[in-house]
Order: structure tokens, then C-alpha cells, then sequence
């Protein structure tokens, strides 16, 4: 209390007697520019932090040399072969393509009803040993369609798939098709 | 009249809760971050039901943007070191002459997305100015001037016995032939195996995929 005497008795000359009053300093602390502070830096770190970490998606592609033996080991019943094109399109047919084109279809990337009921419905008619997907982006196709499109086959637990070029053949039916339904 | 008194309340409110929040998330924030590299574009990834964590480390890193511009980076945090004996090799290999300071600036630097006629000019800048170049995107369009290609063998060459991993980081909307491009210049380096950098998505309910992981749980 030294302290505050002195001080009182250095600022004024009020000194009665017997009245001796200590100046009371508040306790409290003007937290403002504190909590200024701290909230700034909480908006800073929220939008420089990036909070979902990407993940992987292991991709295997086959060896160029090995590709015929591959193509021959499908079997024709058990095949499924999805096309992509332009504006999400997917198009496939079962087997081998009809000369008439006859079995060349056209599909979606839609939850409900496109190409995933397309691969869970060829997967449950045919023996799991059987069935070989083959994956056909053509020029258009863009690249999240064909992480989509390899991604369904994880969904659907396709353990065999590839993906490989369009054949000359296809890609003429895919933007027929194209140019039927207008997509330019 | 008798005076009714209202009793005078007082306009401050106690802060303290909110401060002590605030420092809690405060705090988590700056736990929770880790700043990403400067990079020279912006690639926004496709989602995938994938849940494989990325390397840091030991793995070669391809990136595409939308309008196919091809950037090449070594992840090697650990041993930087690697960084200036690929780009060495590569000066040796592709007959460019690199000074001692263009060398380091490579093992410093972000990634690189020119040609090699371009390199020495982006390799004289400082690592945090080679980010703000405006780069041309390493060439790939055919297969005779694929340069990944050669970035790729000398990379794969000095990082030989690690466990490499081959990540591909492309944006949605590039096209697929790019893609293919970029798959190829590490088939003629006899790589099969990638890695497709996505975003984390849930498996869609009911699908087979969602089934098994429920009774993994």
C-alpha cells in the first residue's frame, strides 16, 4: 500500500485527518484489441486451411505387349463395354457390337438410373469370373468422367476392368449418336 | 407519488467464455493447418469413393489444368538433394547448360511446367518468382517431343530403390487425351502403377461398395 500513498500524497494536498483513502485500481482488463486480435488470426487459419486431405485412387494400367492376350481371355457373354463421350453421355453394349448397332446404348452418370443400374444389373446376370468391363473414353470425354467412370467400378466392386482406346468403328457410333440427340 | 427505482444494470458483459472459445479454435486452427506450396494454377480434382492417404514423400507429382498445361514436381522433402541431381542429369542428358544457382533454384522451387528450351529462363528466377511466370506447360502433345518422358526416366533414375509413388493430379475438365498423353510417358518408362489424386466422396448409399464397408465396421 506504500505505493498508493505516496502517490496520494504527491497529487494533492486534500489530507485530513484520519481520512486515509487508497485509490482503487480496477482489476479488469480492456480485453478489445485482444479478442480483435485472436479473431482475426481464426479467420486467417480458416480460410488458408485446407481441411480434406485429397486421397488416392490407385490406377493400374495394362502393358501394351500384354493387351491381345488380355482381350482374348474375355468372354463374350460376360463383357460390358462403356463408351464415354461429350456432356456426361455414356454409351455401351454387351458382348460384341452388332453390325447394325442394334445393342449400342445410350446412358447417364445419374444416381438413380444410369450407368452404375447399367453395371450392377450386367454383374448380377453374369458369373463373377465371366464378367470383364472394358472402358472406352473417346476424344471428348473428359477427365472427371473418366475418374467417374472407374470409380463406379469401384462402387460396384468390379474387380476386373481396363481402360482402353475407342476403336475407329465405335467412336463413329458414339458421335452419330451425338449428333442425334444434338449434343454439339 | 411513490418513485419506483429501476435498478441500474451495468452494460458490460462478461467476455471471458467467449475469449477462452475463441482462443480454443484459434488454436486448432493453427494446429489443424499446414500451408500448401505456392502453386502456378489452381486445379480442382474430381471426387472419388478412394480412401488412400497421399504420399508427402518419395513420389513424383504430374498436374494438368483445364486447358491441358502439363507441370512436373519432385516430392522429396527429405532429401532435397535428389531435386539437383535430377535436374542435373536432365542438363547433362538434354544438352542444357544450368549454372550452380539455376540448379538450386530447381531443388528449391515449386513445380516446373516448361519446356526445356525454356528452363534456364525460369530456373533464373527465385523459387518464390517462378511461381508468378506465366508457364507454357510441359509439351506432350506427341509422342517424339514428349518431355515428360525424359523428366520421368531421370527422376525415376535418381530415385531409384525408394518406394516411389506416381501421383496424377489432373483437373475436371481436361480432356482425356491429355490424360492418356501423360499415362504414356510413364508406360515407355515402364510405370503401371498410379495414383489419381481425388477428392474424398462417401460411397453411395446401397451400393455394393457402401454394403461391405457397413459390415467391415
Amino acid at each position: 500500500m506504500a505505493s498508493i500513498d505516496s502517490g496520494g500524497g504527491d497529487s494533492g494536498h486534500k489530507k485530513g485527518p484520519g481520512v486515509k483513502k487508497a485509490k482503487k485500481l480496477s482489476t479488469k482488463v480492456d480485453m478489445t484489441p485482444l479478442v480483435d486480435l485472436a479473431f482475426l488470426l481464426i479467420t486467417f487459419f480458416i480460410f488458408t486451411t485446407t481441411m480434406s486431405t485429397p486421397a488416392g485412387m490407385p490406377l493400374f494400367m495394362p502393358k501394351d505387349t500384354e493387351k491381345d492376350e488380355d482381350k482374348n481371355k474375355a468372354k463374350e457373354s460376360g463383357a460390358l463395354t462403356l463408351m464415354l463421350g461429350k456432356n456426361n453421355q455414356v454409351y455401351y453394349y454387351e458382348g460384341q457390337l452388332l453390325p447394325d448397332g442394334s445393342n449400342f446404348k445410350s446412358t447417364s452418370f445419374d444416381p438413380e438410373n444410369g450407368v452404375r443400374q447399367v453395371v450392377m444389373r450386367k454383374k448380377q446376370s453374369t458369373p463373377a469370373e465371366d464378367l470383364v468391363i472394358v472402358i472406352k473414353p473417346n476424344e471428348d470425354a473428359s477427365y472427371k468422367n473418366t475418374v467417374d467412370i472407374l470409380d463406379e467400378m469401384t462402387i460396384n466392386q468390379v474387380k476386373r476392368f481396363a481402360l482402353v482406346d475407342i476403336t475407329p468403328n465405335e467412336n463413329e457410333l458414339v458421335l452419330a449418336t451425338q449428333a442425334r440427340a444434338g449434343i454439339r | 407519488m411513490p418513485s419506483v427505482k429501476i435498478p441500474r444494470k451495468s452494460s458490460d458483459t462478461d467476455m471471458t467464455p467467449f475469449v477462452d472459445v475463441g482462443f480454443l479454435i484459434l488454436f486448432f486452427f493453427i494446429m489443424a493447418t499446414k500451408f500448401k506450396p505456392p502453386q502456378p494454377v489452381e486445379i480442382t480434382t474430381p471426387n472419388s469413393v478412394s480412401t488412400e492417404k497421399m504420399p508427402d514423400n518419395d513420389a513424383l507429382l504430374v498436374e494438368m489444368d483445364p486447358t491441358g498445361r502439363v507441370f512436373f514436381s519432385m516430392l522429396a522433402e527429405k532429401d532435397p538433394t535428389m531435386k539437383y541431381t535430377v535436374i542435373d542429369n536432365i542438363a547433362k542428358t538434354r544438352n542444357i547448360t544450368l549454372t550452380e544457382q539455376q540448379k538450386k533454384n530447381f531443388q528449391n522451387g515449386g513445380p516446373v511446367g516448361v519446356s526445356f528450351a525454356q528452363l534456364p529462363a525460369l530456373l533464373g528466377k527465385a523459387p518464390a518468382d517462378q511461381a508468378k511466370v506465366k508457364q507454357e506447360g510441359i509439351p506432350i502433345k506427341d509422342s517424339l517431343s514428349n518431355e515428360l518422358y525424359y523428366w520421368v526416366r531421370d527422376a525415376v533414375t535418381v530415385m531409384a530403390g525408394r518406394p516411389v509413388q506416381y501421383l496424377i493430379k489432373i483437373d475436371n475438365e481436361a480432356k482425356y487425351p491429355d490424360f492418356k498423353r501423360v499415362i504414356e510417358a510413364f508406360k515407355r518408362n515402364d510405370i503401371y502403377k498410379f495414383k489419381l489424386v481425388t477428392s474424398p466422396e462417401d460411397a453411395p448409399a446401397g451400393s455394393p461398395l457402401a454394403v461391405d464397408r457397413a459390415n467391415q465396421k
